[in-house]
């Protein structure tokens, strides 16, 4: 293959590591921006996601689609809900103190890891797509000055692939709508904005929080959902998410959505663009050392707004 | 008692303690406490940046790793004896540690953390992507013949008992002498209230920086003598784990006391090797322990004592 087809195979891998991650990213930004708690154990409701996922596949049997949808509705919802618990049982009893949230996250993390690893066990299994058509790709080449298609060898994705960018999308506009048109996004904001007016108002934040933390955990798992096809689950898989979460809301700004989303699409693409012409280690090398002098030199995010 | 002589006989007799088990402990427990003790060293390093002056670093890992790197490739790739080895890793822990410091102190609270566990997470990604001389997560042996120090084959389980136990006592006397001295007390006094050491004059960048390379050149050593004695560096050893254990250590120790890393290390080493031998699973116990010890007992096992039996504990 040429250059050009090469670039659009690798922006197009891109895409899709871009939606997921933008959908997992939102789900941590949510959590930092109304709470101002870090939750490291993040990754590990992602993981939670795809093996959820696997389990209610294999459970229900028949066509692939029929289990696949069904997981895509159920287990968000249930990572959700175990989420709210661990904030009602551990996160409010501390006080959503900022370090010892983090302390108590990574122990959910272990937590969360281990016992996947004591019941799923360490092998990484399959989800098959519900639906998996192999695309062909068209390219324009010019010989004798005029354009034509041609459709190159390998150049081709599939509709899953593409699936997965449009459902990324609508869950996104959706946790848009939410945000800025409901009432509950309302009083999300308004928690996020002054925990202590907002409460004086009546709003009762402990369930706010309780709400943003499941949700958070919830759009992980989503995000898991649509990748396990692609990836296959695995009790380890938490990591990556987690780090390139990371690495996304701190560049997006930290509690900035607009911004977050922004971020996952320029390091999902590049993700996907230099790990193809460099070596992921390296890719992933800079992008921390990158994460960590924009903290250190840039703390508001490159789009986010310094706060008073 | 005054209080001078109390922490003398607590500490002296510690020591006395585990120089005396030496000669009655079992093979398998006289090795474990050997470890116990070089990675004890290790959080009585994280204890002086978290306990002492209140800054939660969650990248220490890539001191120790620094220590142990700077000690082990020293030794493998341009052939040093023992004694320079060590020394390499110390001055690759303290450069390391002066580097973070200068940079991730410009941050406070959270910042801080992600940025410390930004920096130990490129840095484990560095020993990987130089996996020819590093030879990354299946790291490389020390050789019986390059672990001898002045003549003294550490590879030897009772030279390699005394070892740690030097090694230990030297961090441990090091860490009392300093929170009992100006400089010791400034550092508290940053962790109870930055702004108020602020205004009363004291340059607090300066004192946090001092601290930070401190806790990375203790940690350095304990990482480069844990690679001589052991005999082994590895990748796992610069891994997230290995920062969230001497977090894990200190915590149920008792964060800000001198004692509490070592009898964190003691009960959380032995608490995974019982549980290893039910289950593979074993960091569960680290979560459960992490959960609990959050949720109820902040000040850990020393910081109880400390609040109930005696309130000068160092």
């Amino acid at each position: 293959m040429d250059f050009g087809p090469y670039l659009m195979l690798a922006s197009l891998e891109g895409a899709v590591t871009a939606a997921v991650l933008a959908l997992t990213a939102v789900g941590l930004s949510l959590v930092f921006g109304v709470m101002r708690v870090v939750n490291v154990a993040h990754g590990e409701f992602f993981m939670l996601g795809a093996v959820l996922a696997w389990w209610m596949t294999s459970l229900i049997g028949g066509h692939p689609a029929l289990g696949f949808a069904v997981a895509l509705i159920v287990v968000p919802v249930l990572v959700g809900l175990l989420a709210a618990a661990a904030d009602v049982t551990i996160l409010k009893r501390i006080a959503y103190d900022p370090e010892r949230t983090i302390v108590a996250t990574i122990g959910i993390l272990y937590i969360l890891q281990q016992v996947t690893l004591m019941t799923y066990g360490p092998d990484a299994r399959p989800v098959e797509p519900p639906f998996n058509t192999r695309l062909a790709l068209p390219w324009v080449e010019f010989s004798d000055g005029r354009p034509q298609l041609y459709w190159p060898w390998g150049l081709s994705t599939t509709s899953y692939k593409l699936g997965v960018i449009a459902a990324a999308s609508v869950v996104l506009i959706g946790v848009w709508i939410v945000m800025a048109r409901t009432r509950i996004g309302l009083v999300m904001r308004a928690t996020q904005m002054d925990r202590d007016m907002a409460l004086a108002f009546g709003i009762p934040v402990e369930k706010v929080y309780g709400l943003v933390f499941g949700l958070g955990a919830g759009l992980a798992a989503m995000a898991a959902v649509l990748i396990v096809p692609i990836q296959q689950a695995h009790y380890l898989m938490g990591g990556d998410p987690l780090l390139l979460s990371f690495i996304v809301v701190i560049i997006g700004g930290l509690g900035s959505l607009p911004g977050t989303v922004v971020a996952a699409i320029l390091i999902g693409l590049s993700d996907g663009i230099i790990s193809v012409f460099f070596s992921p280690t390296l890719a992933k090398i800079l992008a921390t050392l990158l994460v960590a002098l924009v903290l250190v030199f840039r703390p508001q995010g490159l789009f986010g707004v310094r706060r008073a | 008692m005054s209080d001078t002589a109390k922490t003398a006989f607590l500490h002296g007799g510690l020591l006395a303690l585990l120089f005396a088990l030496q000669f009655v402990l079992p093979a398998y427990h006289h090795g474990n406490l050997a470890r116990i003790m070089v990675l004890a060293s290790f959080a009585i390093g994280f204890n002086v940046m978290f306990g002492y002056t209140g800054l939660l670093s969650l990248g220490h890992a890539l001191f120790f790793a620094a220590g142990m790197y700077g000690m082990g490739l020293s030794v493998q790739i341009l052939g040093f004896s023992p004694a320079p080895a060590l020394i390499a890793g110390l001055i690759a822990g303290l450069v390391v540690a002066a580097l973070v410091g200068a940079l991730a102190l410009r941050t406070v609270g959270v910042a801080f953390m992600i940025v410390t566990l930004m920096f130990a997470q490129a840095g484990y990604l560095t020993v990987l992507y130089f996996g020819s001389y590093t030879r990354g997560d299946e790291g490389f042996v020390i050789q019986q013949a390059q672990r001898m120090l002045w003549g003294i084959d550490l590879s030897d389980p009772a030279n390699r008992y005394f070892a740690a136990f030097a090694l230990f006592a030297v961090c441990l006397l090091t860490t009392l002498a300093l929170v009992r001295s100006p400089f010791g007390k400034v550092l508290i006094a940053i962790r109870e209230n930055e702004d108020r050491a602020r205004m009363l004059g004291y340059d607090v960048f300066k004192y946090k920086l001092a601290a930070v390379i401190v806790s990375g050149t203790i940690s350095a050593a304990a990482g480069a003598a844990y690679g001589l004695l052991f005999g082994y560096v590895g990748a796992t050893f610069a891994s997230v784990q290995y920062s969230i254990f001497p977090l894990l250590w200190v915590l149920l120790g008792g964060a800000g006391t001198v004692l509490g890393p070592f009898i964190g290390t003691l009960f959380m080493f032995y608490l995974i090797d019982l549980s290893s031998g039910i289950t593979t699973a074993y960091m569960l116990i680290a979560g459960v322990v992490l959960v609990l010890l959050t949720l109820f007992a902040p000040q850990g096992l020393a910081g109880e004592l400390r609040k109930r039996v005696w309130r000068g504990l160092p």
